[in-house]
């Protein structure tokens, strides 16, 4: 900064003493942040660190419980999203919030359509829009739909869409979470042009190199509340993790089981899910964790979806040796395969239903005497659950949408482990859960792999899988394109397969190894 | 969490109490004392027996609708259907093919009873495996099946002729059982397994988990489409149990039997408590709604302020403050 540390900028955008309460849960806790014009200031934090809760107060999508938002050291507040535009403050969404049918233009002037007497002006929207990408180092036609557009096109579109409103301070919310590093590139030229006019840009990541390469200062989150603010010059990437964890992150993992060396249990030989994955083979064996790395939209769900059945699928898979078909999931869970969504409220757990009901869902056979429900031993099966789970409910007769995101991750694993499985496929175990509870289930993982089940872990969180794997596979495009295993096990490694830079030679990575 | 387990221990117990599960009840008491002030022969036993009695098909048919719409679907057909069936079975009756009366009248019975179940495997086929919208598929069968009837009676009425098992049959609508008319232990038999069915068997909690999410249902490894389709077989089936007491009721079947009969069945299962988008099913209230819908129509009747032939507009009321109330009591647990 050139004004010199000495004399404080003005600050354009203020949060003072932001708390944030949802029921009796606190998820932000007197957190202060200060944006001064043309500085990119980041905000850095783990998952469920307050984040996201910190930015849609700044943001007016939300009130917050206490404290206050000042506008060049005037308090104000935000009756909604709107009004914090018209004050100039504007959001990019992580998530894509586009209309897939309309066409680029139509999306960026969504809601605000110029019009031409009572029609609206398409050819001075286009016109507008196709300058707005191209500022933003894009070649998207505006008159394509988006639905056939990439994710990280649409990603710059919606860029496109909130910059396009006049705007003094600029807020997004890890916009480079599904881009390559090409397109990231792009999206942080953007952010320094855009500093450059005078703009305050508020950047939250968890990449932190990526901060480390744009952000002037830092402020960083832990648990709902501020842990520091510094210079980002004077933080390394490595200081802003142990600031952002605030434990020893060895702890975290536990200790990996003996590797695997029997044959496998599950077995993949080029298994095509038509749309998402071509091409795919894989093997894993009892006791194995083996985990599954790619961006967002590389296909491993769909994958892993197609492997149990739950997808159409071709190719072959082997169970335990033999030959099997699974045309519905049903076929590959009387097998022994289970697979635990990455959606848990919309395809893991009925929210509206009771913790028994929940429990028992896809064991129910084991829960009759004779044609009858056997209600005692779904209750007897619950307390043991709660017990080998460790799942917190204050009430029992809580529904299972009133448990905690990490309590319901944990009612999910005792579910499908009463069908006492050979093959447990986790897609994303501790999407949306605190550390602690991040903790217990990478312990549960091993323990389940200690005892000789196969274990497959999908996850978008690269430490995640280096923290508790034996073996990582990579893919791109709906392929598998890397394998990492030992000391190869890398985030930098995973990132250049997974991004497409470097594809193995070995094709058949692990068939032939199997 | 100190916070909340304090909440468990004083009021703990009311809170169990769903007020959504008792709130049909309540409105049919408050119906039975209303009832007293308009006439007093309205709680004389003789009204309503003659009441429940008559609400026997809402309730036999509404019983199945909860399986149905329970499960998420929707059954626009079987006011068609009990035609269709009736109109069979009278046909059937009279080929007289079987000498022995009673022979041919159970031989007349399975014919219903499997006739409405293949209907319903129809119905849930079609939306099943022919992927396409309730609402859509049973309008069309709905269609079909009210053409097919018409057809059949060359527009006119198709008439039980068959005498000897006219005489035979007449006393399983118009008969009693220890004082109790016939069609009131129909509706009894008819809940008592369908609450069974629904409450205590894998298969019930199979129909809650799919009306719930069928995602979810589809990822614990149910068979979503063959829970849908049974619903719509024992849609069927309780249809048929319907036309058991219709066809002795008037010995006659045409193109108007049953018409509209879809509504009422549909307004019985809304009015008792199962949610039209599925996930909630109670059978019992279902039996309180028909009973309502029939005690709201009595009432009219027996009272001299408001015309009968306002029927139709007072049980379309119902429905909509129905939804009304079942709203206002989600929305405050």
């Amino acid at each position: 900064m050139s004004s010199g540390p000495d004399a404080p900028p003005p600050f354009v955008l203020e949060g003072r003493h932001l708390s944030k309460s949802f029921g009796p849960v606190e998820v932000l806790s007197d957190v202060s942040v200060a944006l001064a014009a043309g500085e990119v200031h980041a905000v850095v934090g783990e998952n469920g660190a307050g984040k996201s809760t910190l930015m849609k107060i700044l943001a007016g999508h939300l009130m917050p419980t206490r404290g206050a938002i000042a506008i060049d050291g005037k308090e104000i507040v935000f009756s909604g999203p709107v009004d914090a535009e018209r004050h100039g403050i504007v959001l990019v969404h992580q998530e894509i919030l586009l209309a897939p049918h309309l066409t680029v233009a139509q999306n960026i002037f969504m809601g605000r359509e110029l019009t031409r007497g009572i029609s609206v002006n398409d050819r001075e929207m286009n016109r507008q829009a196709s300058e707005a990408v191209h500022a933003l180092g894009a070649d998207i036609a505006p008159t394509m739909p988006v639905s056939r557009l990439s994710i990280a096109q649409r990603q710059l579109v919606q860029i496109a869409r909130a910059l396009h409103v006049p705007h003094r301070v600029a807020i997004f919310d890890e916009p480079t979470a599904s881009l390559t590093p090409f397109e990231t590139e792009a999206v942080l030229k953007v952010i320094r042009d855009i500093k450059a006019k005078g703009v305050a840009v508020l950047y939250i990541s968890h990449r932190l190199t990526e901060v480390a390469e744009i952000a002037d200062r830092v402020t960083v989150l832990r648990d709902g509340k501020h842990i520091a603010t510094r210079n980002a010059a004077e933080l390394a990437p490595v200081d802003m993790a142990r600031l952002m964890v605030g434990r020893d992150v060895s702890h975290l993992y536990p200790e990996r089981p003996p590797e695997a060396t029997c044959e496998p249990v599950l077995e993949a030989r080029s298994v095509d899910v038509p749309g998402f994955a071509s091409g795919a083979s894989f093997a894993v064996r009892p006791g194995e964790i083996l985990g599954f790395a790619g961006l967002i939209g590389a296909g491993r769900t769909e994958l892993l979806e197609g492997v149990v059945g739950l997808r159409a699928h071709r190719g072959e898979i082997r169970f335990k040796g033999a030959p099997v078909t699974f045309h519905t999931v049903r076929d590959s869970m009387h097998h022994g395969i289970v697979y635990l969504s990455e959606d848990r409220k919309g395809k893991g757990l009925l929210l509206t239903r009771d913790l028994p009901t929940n429990l028992t869902l896809a064991a129910l056979s084991h829960f009759v005497r004779g044609p009858v429900l056997d209600r005692g031993k779904e209750d007897a099966a619950l307390s043991e659950a709660i017990g080998e789970f460790d799942i917190r409910a204050p009430r029992r007769d809580m529904l299972a949408g009133q448990l905690s995101g990490g309590n319901q991750q944990k009612l999910l694993l005792a579910k499908m482990m009463l069908l006492d499985p050979d093959v447990v496929v986790i897609d994303e175990p501790t999407r949306g859960i605190d550390i602690g509870t991040k903790q217990q289930i990478y312990k549960f993982i091993a323990e389940l792999a200690a005892k000789g089940k196969a274990i497959i872990v999908i996850s978008s969180e690269m430490q995640e899988l280096i923290g508790i794997c034996h073996r990582i596979l990579v893919m791109h495009h709906g392929k598998i394109v890397g394998e990492v295993s030992g000391e190869a096990m890398t985030e930098s490694e995973i990132v250049v397969y997974a991004t497409g830079v470097k594809t193995a030679a070995t094709a058949t990575v692990t068939a032939g190894a199997a | 969490m100190s916070e909340a387990t304090l909440k468990t221990r004083p009021g703990f117990s009311f809170r169990r109490i769903d007020m959504a599960a008792i709130a049909p009840f309540i409105a049919l008491i408050i119906l039975l004392i209303a009832g007293i002030f308009v006439n007093q022969n309205f709680l004389s036993v003789n009204n309503l027996l003659n009441v429940a009695t008559r609400a026997a098909f809402t309730a036999i048919i509404g019983v199945g609708a909860t399986f149905v719409i329970s499960a998420g679907g929707l059954d626009l057909s079987v006011g068609s259907m009990t035609a269709f069936v009736a109109s069979l079975m009278i046909m059937f009756l009279n080929t007289g093919i079987i000498a022995d009366p009673m022979t041919m009248l159970l031989a007349g019975v399975a014919v219903a009873l499997l006739l409405g179940a293949a209907c319903g495997l129809g119905n849930g086929l079609i939306v099943t495996v022919g992927k396409i919208e309730p609402f859509i598929a049973t309008l069309g069968t709905m269609g079909v099946l009210r053409g097919l009837t018409t057809w059949l009676s060359q527009g006119g009425s198709i008439t039980l002729q068959n005498s000897d098992v006219e005489n035979l049959y007449h006393p399983v609508y118009f008969g009693e059982l220890l004082g109790v008319p016939v069609p009131i232990i129909f509706i009894a038999v008819t809940a008592i397994v369908g609450a069974f069915v629904l409450y205590r068997t894998p298969y019930g909690r199979h129909v809650i988990a799919v009306g719930s999410s069928e995602d979810v249902a589809r990822y614990s490894g149910i068979a979503v489409g063959r829970v849908r389709t049974v619903t719509y077989v024992i849609q069927g089936f309780c249809v048929g149990i319907a036309v058991l007491l219709y066809v002795p009721r008037l010995s006659a079947a045409n193109a108007t039997t049953g018409l509209l009969w879809e509504l009422q069945a549909i307004t019985a299962v809304v009015v008792g408590g199962t949610a039209l988008r599925g996930g909630v099913g109670r059978i019992w209230g279902t039996i309180c709604g028909a009973f309502i819908l029939e005690i709201v129509g009595n009432i009219m009747l027996l009272s001299n302020f408001i015309s009968e032939y306002l029927i139709g507009a007072v049980q379309g009321a119902i429905i909509i403050v129905a939804m009304l109330v079942q709203r206002s009591l989600m929305r405050r647990t």
